[in-house]
């Protein structure tokens, strides 16, 4: 029977201790300790959060990087394009001029060789007939005494060269 | 509710327990008894001298253990005891406020004041005649351990606290270690799952009663001086600890308890028998609480303190016998010893969560 009847004295003692240990633990333990683990969870949870938020920054960022990459290659294709096509006309325009060019000046030539032909060729007749004069006067020279008639003859071939 | 169903596993396997070590319990002191007959029966033929010292009580050894006494008795047995006199504090209406030690009644042998110490170690009117009443709120051996306990809890939490601030936010580090996993347990696993959103207004007192009832419960595993004595299996302490439950579940409990007790949903001629058995559950709760903590802890001490007894009665018959026994006896202690360190664990954890339970059911709001 003594072991469960409570002593009076215990109980007392019990309360007094318990609710001292109750008040001093709660001030000085029990809500610093919990206050900073709660402090802590909220850093670390934070921290988890900011980690995650950078790692999506991350990808967007690059995502972002990646797309203006292909934009820039989009514009050096086009550029390039937009340079080839010009050099192309630029080329093409300038075969075009030389080639008119060249028939212009083939055609001044032709026309320079006509008439340098053209006056070649009086030059010769003159010449030939100048010639022909000269040849026909030496042979006449031995033969004209002889025949008038064979003179008109000559001078009939003569102008029928002009 | 899973937490149900493991209390009951354990509190079951507890009973059990509790009475296979109830059971040697009370069958020690009639071996005991046999014993001491045979002793003295032997020893009356020989010298007259040897007898007292041959004797060996086990269920009065056990009994000084595990009850409260005004002297911590350390070593030696008789003459040659060595233990710490504790102050005795009395209060009789027609003396006053008496403050002696308790080495004033030379244990027992002598009165002071017109007091003595009876035979259950309680300080009781000399004559028989005087029945004024004695309020003695000694500093007996119970409350000096549990003034050591208590310092040390202090210590070792305060302490950590203190360290806390000097490493705000930071990992926990050395004695956090110890404890924080232990708050986190009480907060997060016991606490929690009870009491929800209202965790952090009833954290500390949880963490209180835990840690009150587990650094006591390893101070009484300790087996010499400032350790052993047996403060959470002691019926008062156990009764506080209840009685603070109890006030907190009903003058804290919200409107949906109390309907759930005086206006159940049955049929109103169920009433008779439904309110009657809400109301004794109202007392039970705690009650059981009390005793489960009590009966435990006594328990383990009795085992341990029944075991070591197992030598001196073996050893009684013949010492031969007891040097054979005794290996086997030191064996089974440090099992049972490890076995009461994880039901140190084990009722602190139990007392609390139950505890956290009951708040959580009388803080229960309308949710239907």
């Amino acid at each position: 029977m003594q072991l469960v009847t409570p002593a009076i004295g215990l109980v007392f003692w019990m309360i007094l201790t318990f609710s001292m240990v109750l008040v001093i633990l709660k001030k000085y333990a029990w809500n610093p300790i919990l206050s900073s683990i709660r402090e802590r969870e909220k850093t670390i949870e934070d921290s988890l959060l900011l980690a995650e938020k950078t790692q999506a920054d991350m990808i967007r960022f690059q995502g972002e990087n990646e797309s203006l990459l292909a934009e820039a290659r989009k514009e050096r294709d086009l550029m390039l394009k937009e340079s080839r096509e010009m050099r192309d006309k630029i080329i093409g325009d300038a075969k075009t001029i030389a080639d008119e060019e060249a028939k212009k000046l083939i055609n001044r030539a032709q026309d320079e060789i006509e008439k340098q032909k053209a006056a070649a060729i009086d030059e010769l007749k003159r010449e030939v007939s100048v010639f022909s004069v000269q040849i026909a006067e030496k042979l006449m020279q031995q033969h004209l005494e002889n025949n008038d008639a064979q003179k008109a003859i000559i001078e009939k071939q003569l102008s029928q060269l002009n | 509710m899973p937490y149900s169903t493991v209390l009951f596993t354990i509190s079951s396997f507890r009973k059990q327990l509790g009475v296979l070590f109830f059971s040697a319990f009370l069958s020690l002191p009639s071996i005991a008894g046999h014993v001491d007959t045979a002793i003295s029966d032997n020893h009356s033929h020989h010298q007259n001298e040897g007898k007292k010292s041959t004797k060996f009580d086990a269920g009065k050894m056990i009994m000084d253990h595990i009850s409260d006494s005004h002297d911590w008795h350390l070593w030696g047995e008789g003459h040659g005891a060595v233990s710490i006199y504790l102050p005795v504090i009395l209060y009789v209406k027609s003396k006053g406020l008496l403050v002696f030690m308790s080495s004033k009644f030379e244990h027992g042998h002598k009165s002071y004041l017109g007091f003595v110490l009876n035979k259950e170690n309680k300080v009781v009117w000399e004559s028989s005649d005087t029945i004024e009443p004695i309020y003695d709120i000694s500093i007996t051996k119970n409350v000096a351990a549990m003034f050591v306990s208590v310092l040390t809890l202090l210590i070792l939490v305060i302490g950590m606290a203190s360290s806390y601030k000097k490493r705000a936010g930071k990992a926990p580090k050395g004695i956090h270690n110890l404890i924080e996993p232990l708050i986190l347990f009480i907060r997060d696993d016991v606490t929690k799952p009870a009491l929800g959103q209202k965790t952090d207004r009833f954290m500390p007192f949880l963490l209180t009663i835990f840690f009150f009832i587990f650094v006591n419960n390893l101070f009484g595993l300790i087996p010499i001086f400032p350790g052993g004595a047996n403060v959470t299996g002691n019926i008062a302490i156990a009764m506080v600890l209840a009685t603070l439950i109890f006030l907190t579940v009903n003058l804290k409990a919200k409107k949906q308890y109390w309907k759930h007790i005086f206006l159940p949903d049955v049929p109103i001629w169920m009433y008779v028998i439904i309110i009657p058995i809400e109301i004794l559950g109202l007392v039970l709760k705690p009650f059981v609480l009390m005793l489960r903590l009590f009966a435990n802890i006594t328990a383990g001490h009795i085992i341990i303190l029944g075991f070591f007894s197992l030598i001196f009665i073996f050893g009684a018959m013949h010492p031969g016998v007891g040097y054979i026994v005794s290996p086997f006896v030191v064996a089974f202690a440090i099992f049972m010893s490890l076995l009461e360190l994880l039901v140190a664990f084990l009722q602190a954890y139990v007392f609390t969560l139950l505890s956290a339970i009951y708040i959580g059911m009388a803080l229960e709001e309308d949710h239907h």
